[in-house]
């Protein structure tokens, strides 16, 4: 009894927060937060080989064609573009052409808001309505993987500008909307109705090898 | 003056015993959100910058394939090769690759398998569509991009 009298019997927990430091260094540097973000693409099925490929019989004003060269040089519908970013304002251009709208598209063309419909061009040189046009995307096997991911984050940049613009948010809150949620799911296929993602990536040229 | 002589009585130490308590915080979140890397990635990896980013809905959905230039030349070689796991495969293999892949998730899981690919910058086309093909093959269709956010556009 004599003992406890003297001093304190207590841990010191002084150097703890040391330990801890140490710990929390360790960690800080160790960690690498995961980034699972990028661009998402849908390949389309493996072809049939019992079945001869599909004629393609779309008239040509309906394909936006975007060409780039081993030299990773843009050649969109036949012309030489040297800015990638112009890109997105075309093929917004191209998708809400509305030259030729059957009855089906009038009704998507009147189910827009007004500032979409002013955008509309009308040029009978253009596509015919946004569920028959189709954006083809083709590189050679010598184009860089960068040059591709640009050209492709502009082409699904003007679609996401598209379908924010018809709901009324903005492209990055579109792609942010979670479809697990009724009301955003909602939001989601209201967004896409007529107007197909038709982004067709073709296999790429051999002119500039590897 | 001595009217407003300061009391000297006050101890004017910051009391450090709540510090290890927040030291705690902070390493508990580390601890916690920290991913220990599985795969050692052999192949360069600088991503590409795009804008138009999705997130991944589910990540045990997720398989990685790194693609790039090895980053032991004298070893491997400098033409860009393809990383599964802790592996180097050649492009007819990834079909395989996939269908393990796909084993390892529930029977009802399986054809909502999302590839994301890992590729380098300075790759070229070539074998990235090589790799597209066999995925197709492999009816594993859903494949991601990964990139990094961009800021300097928009």
């Amino acid at each position: 009894m004599a003992r406890s009298k003297r001093g304190e019997a207590g841990v010191n927990s002084a150097p703890m927060a040391d330990i801890a430091f140490l710990l929390l260094i360790f960690f800080l540097v160790t960690t690498t937060i995961a980034t699972n973000k990028g661009l998402m693409l849908q390949l389309p099925p493996k072809p049939d080989p019992n079945q001869p490929p599909p004629d393609i019989n779309k008239n040509k004003r309906n394909i936006f064609t975007v060409l780039v060269n081993s030299q990773d040089r843009l050649l969109v519908e036949e012309q030489p573009l040297n800015d990638v970013t112009e890109l997105r304002s075309m093929v917004k251009d191209f998708v809400l052409n509305f030259g030729k709208p059957d009855a089906d598209s009038r009704a998507l063309y009147n189910s827009l808001p007004n500032s979409m419909k002013s955008q509309v061009l009308r040029d009978p040189n253009s596509s015919d309505h946004p569920g028959e046009a189709v954006v083809s995307f083709k590189t050679d096997r010598g184009t860089s993987y960068e040059m591709y991911t640009a050209v492709l984050d502009e082409l699904q940049g003007a679609y996401y500008e598209i379908y924010g613009d018809r709901v009324g948010i903005s492209a990055d809150e579109f792609r942010d909307l979670d479809r697990k949620n009724p009301e955003d799911l909602a939001k989601y296929e209201e967004a896409r109705e007529g107007i197909p993602m038709a982004i067709s990536i073709a296999e790429p040229s051999k002119v500039g090898g590897e | 003056m001595s009217k407003f002589k300061k009391k000297t009585a006050t101890s004017q130490e910051i009391p450090t015993s709540a510090l290890p308590d927040i030291i705690f915080m902070l390493l508990f979140f580390f601890m916690v959100t920290t991913v220990l890397r599985e795969t050692e990635i052999k192949v360069e990896q600088t991503l590409p910058k795009a804008t138009q980013l999705r997130k991944l809905e589910k990540k045990s959905l997720v398989s990685h394939l790194y693609i790039g230039k090895p980053k032991q030349p004298e070893v491997y070689g400098t033409e860009p090769k393809i990383q599964a796991n802790d592996v180097f495969i050649n492009p007819d293999d990834v079909v395989l690759w996939v269908n393990q892949e796909k084993d390892k998730l529930f029977e009802d899981e399986r054809d909502q398998i999302t590839i994301s690919l890992k590729v380098d910058v300075e790759t070229k086309m070539g074998i990235i569509s090589d790799v597209q093909q066999e995925l197709r093959e492999a009816n594993a269709r859903k494949i991601l991009y990964a990139s990094i956010k961009s800021v300097d556009r928009e």
